[in-house]
């Protein structure tokens, strides 16, 4: 089995506030997160896709194939949207690194016909990520 | 449901101490040869950056394994306040009696992270330089997988 990743990158605004707390109560949990305003960030996609390359084209998929799923899939969506009021996916829910990863996720893994999606990480600084995987797949050692 | 979705969280920190690689149970020469550059007495430092990787449920209310500002403030009491611009030789009592390369480094905030209580640490990852890093998840075996 090979991995192949490929990087993105996009630029979103979001804010943290959950509805059914208190003012009092968003502003100690989210912090500076919770600017009614929003901020933004430049945001670091890598996909990381499993599969055997195919005998004939050396490949476990077609890279362009996977850039064109993911600005269609991805940076059409997210690129300069604010993440809480844009992205349907995400309506409901705080737009964290934990749930856009998990978002993306199901956005992309049933559009990938060939090879299989074996890891998304989301970097929203260098400093802070998650990583989305099939639980057993030991994904999150491949850093 | 070995297939579920899991979520890991990343968090990156930064430190920088100065350490010796000496091993009181070799002879100088042998010290010599085994470390090389790095058993130069005086000792040499490093800015390390420490990886640290929890995951567990994400609170639909915070969307969130664990409130970062918890963690930080965690790895800055457990770690960070004892290790940064300091000997790890002399001031890191760990270090008094084992040989403070990355691997060490490694397992020791490994052991101090592991208790977190709102996640499960699920590996540590320290790079030396650019060009040097290290992993220990415990006895974790799945998160030592490639």
């Amino acid at each position: 089995m090979v991995l192949l990743t490929r990087k993105i990158e996009f630029a979103a605004s979001h804010l943290y506030h959950n509805p059914n707390l208190s003012a009092e109560e968003n502003r100690r949990i989210f912090g500076k997160c919770n600017n009614p305003h929003g901020h933004g960030h430049n945001y670091t996609l890598e996909i990381t896709v499993a599969g055997e390359p195919d005998p004939v084209t050396g490949m476990v998929l077609d890279l362009k194939e996977l850039k064109e799923i993911l600005e269609r899939e991805i940076m059409q969506r997210m690129d300069h949207r604010h993440l809480n009021y844009e992205v349907a996916e995400l309506a409901g829910k705080i737009p964290t690194c934990e749930n856009i990863t998990r978002v993306i996720w199901q956005l992309l893994e049933p559009k990938i016909k060939q090879g299989r999606l074996h890891r998304v990480r989301l970097y929203e600084s260098p400093d802070l990520f998650a990583d989305c995987f099939r639980n057993g797949s030991g994904a999150a050692g491949n850093s | 449901m070995s297939d579920a979705l899991k979520i890991e969280l990343g968090r990156r920190y930064r430190f920088s101490a100065s350490h010796r690689l000496h091993s009181p149970e070799l002879s100088a020469e042998e010290n010599c040869r085994v470390f090389g550059k790095c058993n130069n007495p005086h000792g040499h430092g490093h800015n390390y950056v420490v990886e640290v990787s929890m995951s567990g449920d994400v609170d639909p209310a915070t969307g969130m394994i664990a409130n970062l500002a918890d963690l930080d403030a965690f790895v800055e009491r457990q770690v960070l306040e004892e290790f940064d611009h300091k000997s790890l030789n002399e001031d890191v009592l760990a270090f008094r009696k084992k040989v403070p390369t990355t691997e060490n480094l490694c397992i020791e905030i490994y052991r101090r992270l592991k208790s977190f209580p709102q996640a499960k640490l699920e590996r540590i990852r320290v790079q030396e330089t650019g060009n040097n890093s290290f992993e220990y998840a415990g006895e974790n075996l799945e998160g030592n997988q490639p």
